[in-house]
C-alpha cells in the first residue's frame, strides 16, 4: 500500500516521471512498430484471401487496430481528464494534451480505411451504419475537445475545461453507440456486415491480434514521448531541463 | 429549512426558488427576446417547404428528422442567453461565489431557460408539424419526446456554455462541443415519432429518453457547475 | 505464403487500388504520429539552446538587457 502512495506521490512530480518514462517510450515505440510490421505484413502476404471479399479484407489489419486505439484514446483521456479534476495532478491534463493528437490521426485512419474498405466489398465509400457513424460522432468528440483546449487562453483553466468536456463526451459514449445502434435496427438496413472476429480462422485472427498489440504499444510509448514533450516545454525555465538543454548541445 | 444556530443558511430549495424567480423575471422584461428561439424554430422549418419543395408527401417523411433537428439548433441558439449576460454584467461571478451548493443555482438557471425556450417550444410543435404534413397520429408522440428531450438539451447545453462563457466567439464553440452529445437525443426523439408514424409501438424510445434525463438531471448540474468554477477563474 | 509471384501480390486479386491506396495512408498516418512529437522534441531542444545563449550573452551585456524565453 505505501509503494502505491509513493508512486502516486511521485507521479505528481514532472521531472521524475520525464526520467522515469524516457526508456519505456522508447522501448514500447520500437515494441510496437515491430509488432505492427509483422502484423501488417503477415495479414498483407501469408493470411488466407476471404471467402467473400477477396484481397481487400486485408485492409481490415490496418482499420481494426486504428478504430480500437482511437476509442481506447478517448476513453484514457476521459479517465485522466478526471485525475486531473480530483486530483489536480497536472501530470493527467499532459496525458489529455499529447493524446488527443494521437487519438484524432488514428480516429481519421479509421474513417478512411473504412471508406476504402467498404468501395469494393459494399459498392459505396460510405454508408450510415453503427460503427461509421459512432466513429464519426467520436472524431467530433475529440474536435470539440481539442477546439476547446485551443480557444481557453490560460493554460491551466484550459486543460480543466477540456477535461470537463473528455469526461463529458467519455461518459455519452456508450449512450451515443446504443443509442446508434438502435438508430439502424429502426432502419433496417441491407446486410452490411463486417466479418465478426470471433468467427475468423485463425490464419486471419493471429495477425488481427498481433497488429492490434503492436499499436497499442506504439501508442503507449509515443503517448509517453508526448508526454515528456509536454513537461520540458512546462518545466523550461527549471534548472534541471536548462542542464539537458546544455548536455545535448554538445 | 436549515438554521444553524444565530447565522440564517437558506436552504438550498430556497436558494432555488429565488434564482429562478429572478431568472424568469429578468427574461419576462425583454419580452421580444423570448420570442427569437421560437420565431427561428418556426422560420426554419419553413426553410424545408422552400428548398425541398411543397410536396406533402416527401416533407410527410422528413418531417420527423427535421422537426427534431430544428428543435435542436433553436436550443443551441438559445443557449447563448444562459450564463453571458450574467457573465457581461458580473452577477455570474456572484452567483458562483454566493450559492452553497453552486449546482442548486445552476440548476434553477436551466430550469427557469428551459420554462422559456424548451417548454414554448414544445407547445409550438403541432403548428411546425402541421406546416410539414406530420400525420396528426404522431404529434403526440411528437411532444412527450420533445417534452423529455429539450430539457435533456437544456442540461447539456448548459455544461457547453459554461465552458465557454468567457470566451470570445463561445458560440460557434458551444455547437461544435455541444452536438456530438446531441445525438441520442435525436435518434431517440425522431425515432420515436418516426415509429408511431410507421404503427410500432415507441414506448421503448420514449423509456429512454426519461433514462437520460434523469441520469442528466443528476449528473450535468455538477460539471456544469464545476465548468463555471474553472470558467470564472 | 498466400501469393504465389510478387506479381500476384501486387495485384491483390484486382483489389489492388483499395488496398495499396488504405495501407499508404495507413503508412503516412503512424510516420505522421511518430514524427510530430520527435521533431517537436528536436525543435524544444534547438530554440531552448537559442535562448541560454541569448541569455547568457544579455546577461554579459549588461543586467538592463531585455529578453524573452
Amino acid at each position: 500500500m505505501n509503494r502505491l502512495k509513493t508512486l502516486w506521490h511521485r507521479l505528481g512530480s514532472p521531472r521524475w516521471f520525464f526520467e522515469i518514462s524516457a526508456p519505456w517510450a522508447i522501448g514500447a515505440t520500437i515494441l510496437g512498430l515491430i509488432g505492427i510490421v509483422v502484423g501488417l505484413a503477415w495479414g498483407l502476404a501469408i493470411a488466407p484471401p476471404d471467402y467473400l471479399q477477396g484481397n481487400s479484407f486485408r485492409i481490415m489489419y490496418l482499420h481494426v487496430p486504428a478504430a480500437i486505439l482511437s476509442q481506447s484514446c478517448f476513453i484514457l483521456m476521459g479517465l485522466a481528464g478526471a485525475v486531473l479534476l480530483i486530483w489536480r495532478m497536472k501530470l493527467a491534463d499532459m496525458v489529455v494534451a499529447a493524446a488527443a493528437p494521437i487519438g484524432v490521426v488514428f480516429c481519421v485512419l479509421a474513417l478512411v480505411t473504412g471508406a476504402i474498405w467498404g468501395k469494393p466489398t459494399w459498392g459505396t465509400w460510405w454508408v450510415w451504419d453503427a460503427r461509421t457513424t459512432s466513429m464519426l460522432v467520436l472524431l467530433f468528440l475529440y474536435f470539440g475537445v481539442m477546439a476547446l483546449r485551443q480557444a481557453v487562453p490560460r493554460e491551466e483553466t484550459a486543460g480543466r475545461a477540456a477535461a470537463i468536456l473528455a469526461v463529458v463526451g467519455m461518459v455519452d459514449i456508450p449512450i451515443i453507440k446504443y443509442s446508434v445502434d438502435w438508430w439502424l435496427t429502426l432502419h433496417q438496413p441491407s446486410t452490411f456486415k463486417l466479418t465478426a472476429a470471433p468467427s475468423m480462422p485463425p490464419e486471419m485472427y493471429l495477425p488481427l491480434l498481433i497488429s492490434v498489440l503492436g499499436f497499442y504499444a506504439f501508442f503507449a510509448g509515443v503517448l509517453l514521448f508526448g508526454v515528456g514533450n509536454e513537461i520540458l516545454g512546462r518545466e523550461r525555465r527549471t534548472q534541471w531541463v536548462g542542464e539537458l538543454v546544455r548536455s545535448r548541445q554538445s | 429549512m436549515t438554521q444553524s444556530g444565530f447565522m440564517y443558511v437558506p436552504s438550498s430549495g430556497r436558494a432555488f426558488v429565488a434564482q429562478m424567480r429572478r431568472d424568469l423575471t429578468i427574461a419576462f422584461k425583454s419580452r421580444g427576446e423570448l420570442m427569437n428561439p421560437l420565431m427561428f424554430y418556426v422560420i426554419g422549418i419553413s426553410m424545408f417547404p422552400l428548398g425541398v419543395g411543397p410536396g406533402p408527401q416527401r416533407l410527410a417523411e422528413i418531417a420527423p428528422g427535421v422537426l427534431w433537428v430544428l428543435a435542436l439548433l433553436s436550443t443551441l441558439l438559445s443557449l447563448d442567453t444562459l450564463f453571458r449576460r450574467d457573465f457581461d454584467d458580473g452577477t455570474l461571478e456572484q452567483l458562483v461565489l454566493n450559492v452553497d451548493p453552486l449546482f442548486v443555482g445552476v440548476l434553477a438557471k436551466v430550469f427557469a431557460h428551459w420554462l422559456v425556450t424548451g417548454l414554448p417550444l414544445t407547445l409550438l410543435s403541432p403548428i411546425a408539424a402541421l406546416m410539414l404534413f406530420l400525420p396528426a397520429s404522431a404529434v403526440p408522440t411528437l411532444m412527450l419526446t420533445l417534452l423529455l428531450g429539450t430539457p435533456i438539451l437544456s442540461l447539456l447545453g448548459a455544461v457547453g456554455a459554461a465552458l465557454t462563457v468567457g470566451l470570445k466567439r463561445g458560440g460557434l464553440l458551444l455547437t461544435l462541443i455541444i452536438l456530438p452529445l446531441y445525438v441520442p437525443v435525436l435518434i431517440l426523439g425522431a425515432g420515436a415519432v418516426m415509429a408511431t408514424i410507421d404503427g410500432v409501438d415507441p414506448t421503448a424510445q420514449i423509456a429512454w429518453l426519461g433514462a437520460i434525463l434523469a441520469l442528466m438531471l443528476t449528473l450535468t448540474p455538477f460539471a456544469a457547475a464545476l465548468a463555471l468554477r474553472v470558467g470564472l477563474e | 505464403m498466400s501469393f504465389s509471384t510478387w506479381h500476384d501480390f501486387l495485384y491483390m486479386g484486382g483489389h489492388y487500388l483499395y488496398v495499396w491506396s488504405a495501407y499508404g495512408i495507413g503508412v503516412v498516418g503512424i510516420v505522421v504520429t511518430l514524427a510530430r512529437p520527435l521533431l517537436a522534441r528536436r525543435r524544444f531542444y534547438a530554440e531552448q539552446a537559442q535562448r541560454l545563449r541569448r541569455e547568457t550573452h544579455s546577461a554579459e551585456a549588461g543586467p538592463n538587457a531585455s529578453h524573452s524565453s
